[in-house]
């Protein structure tokens, strides 16, 4: 391609961090020195242009080592992968973790989402911002949910470098979250994931059983607790049987659609067009949720063999694994997990003996909820701005690069293993009719144990609340993040399904239960909410684009304003949010305006 | 060997529109169907020349079944697809995308927009005083066209056709996200840094004015630009030998504008910097 | 660094005349200048010339070749093709009896392989390019033949930086490999060609290794080529001025053509040959007969049953043989059996190769008119102007395009002043010479052509509405053809078949300007994207690419000569010498230099060309001279 560049060339350091991703250049056209040989024959075309889905990494590189993306080093960057500069800025400045101003080589992302708001969140920021000032070193941004709900606040601090450094403070005081910004080396380690599972050891437990009894860095230890038997269990029925077994099992998926889990396989495993791609939306980021972070934590090999059976049921011979860019732990354990499974034979040619080659990438995300939506999450990893596609055509059809995809999320995976080792029918017998299994939720807010929960589906809402022992006052329930509903403290019946929550005309989304009391002022909550939706929306299409702007807008308008004084902005807020629901391309816009209604009509916030 | 070229025959399928027995051959959109049978569903964001884009949903129509509303412009027809284009639901959306729009983006060169305003009841007014916009500060910085994108409704189709679709220049994409997203180069350069070429193909498909010749631009500042006195003649470029079609538009003696007809084998639409720009030299008349 | 402002030139709005060359023009009416230019060529009848025009319409191409013909009895006509693209109708005729590219641009967006071969389609065509650009979008794999990586090159799987002016030797080594590889399409050759036998022995020779040595493209490329290009199920082969500004252009055509014939990459759909045209109408000014060797309809005047169909059409008597071609009108100038020109939209005193003498020999002659609507180099040298019209902009006619296809050209504005319609002046001032010819509008005239031409019989006004144009041959009014030539060669009936294709038995043959120590760097030219030609017209508007005429080097050179961007050279080759600023490209390999002949009134790069001719074609070598690079002030040179 006939690109255009402009004459910032990068540094020494941009250059090395490029080349460590993609190796030294091949020729002068790529940025190499010029040679004879360069200047009578250069080689490109296609093989040149298909290696776009290098971007994100590349971008990942350059914000690693440097902390921001400059001119000369997105120039390069381009050049080695033949991507228009134009494209890869539309790209870059898509992402909220990447910068292409010049900033601090560290960055304190405090969250401000709705648990760390209700856990003093506020008062963090202030405190934080007043030590991290200019000349500190450190950019401090305030960020969307971190996924570290059960340890609100929580703040995360990245120091670019070579490797870039990452610490964690959750639940974070001032002068915690200030060390670990200016050092994150000697910061304090995380805890252990177990400590987000209150259950933890508990009998019974079929997707967190590992948690905590696990060396999470062990394949050994992995499969000394029963690691790696569904696998061959797998090999064993070959692929028709596997998705005899998921189908039967009444597997569903977690990621909040609810689609069944058997007929998607069935539905990719059946295109003629090859190949095929299996993509596990690891990209956890709907606010309140971080189940799916605990799980990769504290079992991470247990993802990597699921990935592995739904690669084989569907005939997958790539699985790519998009991790949210805010989860460094779980990165590192994955990384490791995926290397020691290459290194024992679990992946790469011949898995596990079986003539099946399978092998797993992991890309990270870079601050995008929307690429948590299958069809961006393509667009992601192929190195495009995360948009949602229009559908039809679906993945199964036409996903990842064009091909049949199935995509599923890490609990919807994860599930698999029991379906497999326990057989269908046993798996089927859990949880309600047309809810099957068990199921994880994330609960926070104001409750005396937050943190993730395994019940089989029928439990109902009480009855998870109970478990983490809610605290008196209770005012409202958030069931399934921004995108879900709220319900009212008399409510507590509602049964954790997705009938029994569709039943009682609200959502059990991605499983997420967040509790508030009194003290938290519901119109602050929704323009979170709504300042949420307006931040994260791609702005692609104008009903979510400008409908959450005017629905912040309006929000705003009555944050201090009841009965009559707010009726008319209601009613402006319901047109707008019936356009967003009908006509809005993906989930996200026509989810942006549930909670703000249910919190309305429900719980009657401007009455 | 194949000597001779294969015409693939197009099946045809059968589908119901607005209570209405449709026959269209497959592969049409719903706006096709729509358009074949004489209806008037309002677009902007879709272009003739480009592959659907469905960013503006100022088409959707109601498809029995659907959870959502649909985009007519990039939905495919299917058999036994019960379609209907004017109920409540999907005039209420196209509505309040009318008033999103038309409070967010200078409207005021965009064609047939008034008339949907008001076809449509649509009252931009009503989200009040302070409702954000996008103000933008038109983009002067060569002589040949001007990026207004105070009229931008991010439709894509300039990025679409600098891109892969027609000219492969890349010159422009979409940065930034949500309402702030906006049409820029790199680093929000000037086109001037940038791997612009001026072909125009961008002026060509903006349905809104936010892309115009500096004439143009010009003559509309100065109040003299005025399309009911200009003739549009089609002729044939001098600048090569390609053959491009060329649609001169004239007002007062002068060229004024140029485009190309988007149904031409030759061209689809699509010029080069010399067959936009490169008139000036007839009129050099003193 | 600093913007320079082309020459801007202002329409011409009144006939000029003078009465000696030492005088300025003074303003005449049309009456007066008329009559002086009736007079001038009535002066010289016997030694006059015609330089039609290239970018004016085909119904004044007609005309003019007519008005050459008929009312001053010579087969003297020409145009600006012949700076161009002469080779490839020369090419391309003597391989399949028809001048035109065989292919249609949709072709190649549905085609395999697509080779552009001395081509910055990119740049000097982009709306092709976009047609190039569809086919690869579409799965096509594209290979550029090219000294320098140009923008077109940038797109291609693999580029090949061959040497100026070794095309033959690398066409020779393709097809070789194609042979040895067992990739030959023996049907077709058997069916459709002759002189494969000798076109064997002759590429036998140019082995890979050889073919490396002599153009310096590696022989594994050269390899790749061959196998990509042959295994295709489709392919295209286009090629631009890179190919026929050669002094062996036809040669380096025919050699081409050559590997169409090899694997039978040509008469179907998405295979074929496409020269792509530089200007809008050098198609159809050949195919109007505005050249020395064909009447309308690209007929041949050696052909007597043809030359009584004119005679009776004309009601005339055609001379029975070819009349000279521009580069050897300018000869005929020199020696003084030419003394009278009618130049109709033409710039040769600054578009010919070795300007200074083309100028001299404009100088030369007794008598010069100059039809234009700018008072061009040439005009400026003339003993009468007329001023007249933009073809595309201010007439109604059609021109015909690299595909073939005839378009409508209409009036959009009214010309300024007196300028008039090129029709209008040629008619009048036959009518001065004796010829009353009368046509009513433009549609006249080329109902005259169909009438005369079967190949474009078929094309009414109201078809070509119709149609949005339509590519000859078309002889009837009922049908259109297929949109590829040659089909007939597929043909298993002998007769159906016709004429078989010879390969071209084409030797290589180096660039005439031989570097060496004194004139070390090869200089090649080219166009760029936003202007055109000798800058006439491109100039007229304010491109923001625009930056001058500039020496482009590599950056080995630019610092071996120690100059840096913008900084002033002198540049010489073995016929003159002008000064330009450096421009350092990394698209250039040490040893190749890279100018346009679009700002001659900065700089006359044409100062430093070659007017060494392909003798068949008369086609100057502008792509191979030989320079060299001075840092100013300049030293002394002794000897």
């Amino acid at each position: 391609m006939d690109l255009h560049f402009g004459d910032s060339k990068p540094t020494d350091e941009e250059r090395a961090a490029v080349d460590g991703l993609l190796g030294p250049p091949e020729s002068s056209w790529e940025g190499a020195d010029r040679s004879d040989a360069d200047l009578r024959w250069a080689r490109g075309g296609r093989e040149a242009r298909d290696r776009r889905d290098l971007l994100l990494p590349g971008l990942h590189a350059i914000n690693d080592r440097i902390g921001w993306i400059s001119e000369g080093a997105l120039d390069y960057l381009c050049r080695r992968l033949t991507v228009p500069p134009a494209e890869a800025y539309g790209v870059a400045t898509f992402y909220a973790m990447f910068s292409l101003k010049p900033r601090p080589a560290t960055v304190l992302h405090v969250c401000t989402d709705l648990a760390c708001a209700a856990a003093g969140a506020p008062e963090l920021c202030a405190g934080v911002e007043e030590r991290l000032g200019l000349g500190s070193g450190v950019s401090v941004e305030r960020s969307p949910c971190l996924g570290l709900c059960e340890r609100a606040p929580a703040a995360l601090a990245i120091k670019a470098g070579d490797p870039v450094r990452t610490a964690v403070s959750a639940p974070a005081t001032v002068q915690d979250a200030v060390l670990a910004a200016s050092s994150p080396d000697s910061a304090p380690e995380e805890p252990p994931a177990a400590l987000a599972v209150p259950q933890a050891g508990q009998d019974g437990l079929m997707l967190l059983h590992r948690v905590g009894a696990v060396d999470p860095s062990s394949l050994d230890d992995y499969r000394a607790h029963g690691g790696y038997t569904a696998l061959r269990r797998a090999f064993e029925l070959g692929p028709a049987g596997v998705i005899r077994e998921v189908t039967d099992s009444g597997l569903v998926g977690r990621g909040g659609a609810a689609f069944p889990t058997g007929r998607k396989w069935q539905a990719t495993a059946s295109q003629p067009d090859r190949p095929h791609y299996l993509v596990c939306n690891a990209d956890e980021s709907e606010p309140g949720t971080f189940k799916d972070r605990v799980l990769m934590e504290g079992d991470p090999y247990a993802l990597v063999e699921a990935m592995t059976i739904a690669g084989y049921a569907t005939g997958a011979h790539r699985g790519y694994l998009y991790l949210r860019g805010e989860y460094p732990r779980a990165l590192r354990l994955l990384e490791h997990a995926v290397g020691q499974a290459r290194a024992r034979g679990l992946l790469g040619d011949d898995v596990l003996g079986q003539g099946y080659a399978f092998d797993i990438e992991i890309r990270r995300g870079a601050g995008a909820y929307i690429c948590g939506e299958e069809t961006a999450l393509f667009n992601s990893i192929e190195g495009y701005r995360g948009e949602p596609r229009s559908k039809p055509p679906f993945p199964v059809e036409k996903g990842l690069f064009g091909k049949p995809t199935v995509e599923n999320n890490v609990e919807t995976l994860v599930n698999v293993l029991p379906v497999l080792t326990m057989g269908a029918p046993a798996y089927a017998k859990i949880g309600t009719g047309r809810s099957t299994g068990p199921k994880l939720f994330c609960v926070s807010g104001s409750v005396q144990r937050p943190g993730v929960y395994e019940v089989p589906f029928g439990a109902t809402l009480g009855d998870v609340l109970t478990l983490a022992g809610v605290r008196d006052g209770l005012r409202a329930v958030l069931l399934g993040g921004a995108a879900g509903g709220f319900v009212r403290a008399d409510e507590l019946d509602i049964p954790l399904t997705f009938e029994g929550t569709r039943e009682a005309g609200t959502t059990l989304g991605s499983g997420l239960v967040m509790a508030f009391d009194d003290s938290v002022p519901l119109p602050r909550l929704l323009l979170r909410i709504a300042e949420f939706f307006r931040d994260e929306s791609c702005g692609q299409c104008v009903p979510c684009r400008v409908g959450t702007v005017r629905q912040e807008e309006a929000l705003h308008r009555i944050v201090e304003r009841t009965g009559a004084d707010a009726a008319g902005d209601i009613a402006l807020l319901r047109e707008v949010g019936r356009a967003m629901r009908d006509a809005s391309i993906c989930g996200l816009g026509q989810t942006a305006w549930n909670a703000v209604e249910s919190a309305i009509d429900r719980l009657g916030a401007y009455e | 060997m194949t000597v001779t070229p294969l015409g693939i025959p197009r099946r045809m399928l059968e589908f119901t529109l607005d209570g209405e027995e449709a026959r269209v051959p497959e592969g049409s959109t719903i706006l096709d169907a729509c358009r074949a049978a004489g209806k008037d569903v309002p677009t902007l964001c879709e272009g003739d020349t480009l592959r659907p884009k469905n960013a503006c949903r100022v088409c959707v129509v109601e498809v029995e079944g659907a959870r959502t509303l649909v985009p007519a412009c990039s939905r495919k027809a299917e058999p036994g697809m019960e379609v209907r284009t004017d109920t409540e639901r999907a005039r209420h959306s196209r509505k309040v995308v009318l008033e999103l729009l038309a409070s967010s983006v200078d409207l005021s060169t965009t064609p047939k927009v008034a008339g949907w305003l008001q076809e449509y009841e649509a009252k931009p007014d009503r989200f009040g005083p302070d409702a954000a916009r996008l103000n933008e500060e038109p983009k002067i910085d060569n002589d040949l066209y001007v990026r207004d994108y105070d009229k931008c409704i991010l439709c894509y189709k300039c990025v679409d056709a600098c891109g892969d679709q027609w000219q492969n220049s890349f010159a422009i994409s979409v940065a930034g996200r949500g309402f702030d997203a906006r049409i820029a180069v790199e680093h929000d350069a000037p086109l001037t840094d940038s791997a612009c070429v001026y072909c125009g193909n961008c002026i060509e498909v903006c349905p809104t004015g936010a892309l115009s010749f500096k004439s143009e631009f010009d003559m509309r500042a100065a109040g003299t630009w005025d399309e009911s006195a200009q003739t549009e003649t089609t002729t044939v470029c001098a600048y090569c030998g390609v053959g491009c079609n060329l649609t001169l538009h004239v007002q007062d003696n002068e060229i004024v504008k140029v485009t190309s007809p988007h149904d031409n084998p030759v061209t689809h639409g699509n010029l080069c910097i010399k067959g936009r720009f490169g008139y000036q030299h007839v009129q050099n008349r003193d | 660094m600093r913007k320079r402002q082309p020459k801007t030139y202002t329409r011409l709005t009144h006939p000029l005349v003078r009465d000696s060359r030492d005088e300025p023009f003074r303003q005449a009416t049309w009456e007066e200048a008329l009559d002086r230019a009736a007079r001038g060529i009535q002066a010289a009848r016997g030694a006059f010339g015609m330089f039609s025009c290239a970018r004016a319409t085909n119904e004044m191409n007609y005309v003019a070749q007519k008005f050459a013909r008929v009312v001053m009895g010579t087969n003297n006509v020409d145009s600006c093709n012949r700076t161009c693209h002469a080779p490839s109708v020369a090419g391309l005729s003597a391989a399949f009896g028809s001048g035109g590219g065989t292919s249609s641009y949709e072709e190649i967006e549905h085609t395999d392989v697509i080779v552009m071969w001395g081509s910055n389609a990119r740049f000097a065509h982009p709306i092709f390019f976009q047609h190039v650009l569809k086919g690869i979008r579409n799965g096509a794999r594209m290979y550029a033949v090219d000294p320098r990586r140009t923008s077109t090159a940038e797109w291609a799987e693999s580029w090949m930086g061959l040497n100026v002016g070794t095309d033959i030797p690398m066409a020779h080594a393709i097809g070789r490999e194609i042979i040895h590889a067992g990739l030959a399409n023996e049907a077709f050759i058997e069916r459709a060609t002759s002189g494969f036998e000798e076109y064997r022995a002759l590429v036998e020779p140019w082995t890979p290794s050889l073919a490396e040595k002599v153009t310096g493209v590696p022989a594994a490329a050269i390899r790749e080529l061959a196998h990509a290009y042959a295994r295709a199920e489709r392919a295209q082969l286009c090629w631009t001025l890179g190919i026929t500004e050669h002094h062996n252009g036809t040669d380096n055509v025919r050699a081409l053509i050559n590997l169409s014939l090899l694997t039978g990459h040509v008469g179907r759909y998405g295979s074929g040959l496409q020269p792509l045209r530089g200007q809008n109408n050098v198609q159809g000014g050949g195919d109007m007969g505005a050249i020395p060797n064909r009447l309308p309809g690209f007929q041949d005047i050696l052909d007597a049953s043809v030359r009584l169909k004119f005679e009776s059409a004309w009601d005339t008597v055609l001379q029975p043989h070819y009349g000279l071609n521009l580069t050897e009108m300018f000869e005929a100038m020199e020696d003084g059996s030419l003394r009278a020109v009618y130049c109709i939209g033409e710039n040769p005193a600054q578009s010919e190769a070795d300007s200074e003498q083309a100028v001299r020999r404009l100088r030369s002659l007794d008598f010069l008119v100059v039809q234009d609507i700018f008072l061009t180099k040439t005009a400026g040298l003339a003993d009468v102007v007329l001023p007249a019209t933009a073809g595309w902009a201010e007439t109604d006619g059609t021109t015909t395009n690299s595909e073939r296809r005839v378009q409508r050209v209409r009036k959009a504005v009214t010309p300024p002043g007196e300028a008039r319609e090129d029709i209008d002046i040629i008619c009048d001032l036959a009518s001065r010479l004796g010829h009353d010819w009368k046509y009513a509008d433009a549609e006249t005239v080329w109902n005259e052509l169909r009438s005369v031409s079967p190949d474009h019989y078929g094309m009414t006004y109201e078809r070509l509405e119709e149609h949005q144009g339509i590519q000859w041959p078309c002889p009837s009014t009922d049908a259109i053809e297929p949109t590829y030539l040659h089909g007939r060669l597929w043909e298993t009936d002998p007769s159906r078949r016709g004429p078989l294709a010879p390969f071209g038995l084409v030797q290589h043959d180096p660039p005439v300007d031989l570097t060496d120590d004194r004139y070390p760097i090869r200089l090649t030219t080219g166009r760029r994207l936003d202007s055109y030609n000798t800058g006439v017209q491109s100039g007229g508007y304010a491109s923001p690419l625009r930056r001058g005429e500039f020496i482009e080097l590599s950056p080995e050179d630019a610092e071996r000569y120690g100059v840096v961007v913008g900084e002033h050279v002198q540049v010489t080759s073995r016929r003159g010498s002008v000064t330009a600023p450096v421009w350092v490209d990394t698209a250039l390999r040490p040893g190749l230099a890279f100018m346009t002949m679009h700002f001659p009134d900065e700089v006359d790069t044409n100062a430093l060309t070659i007017e060494a001719n392909c003798p068949i074609a008369g086609t100057s070598e502008f792509k191979a001279s030989a320079i060299r690079i001075e840092k100013l002030p300049i030293a002394t040179i002794v000897g």
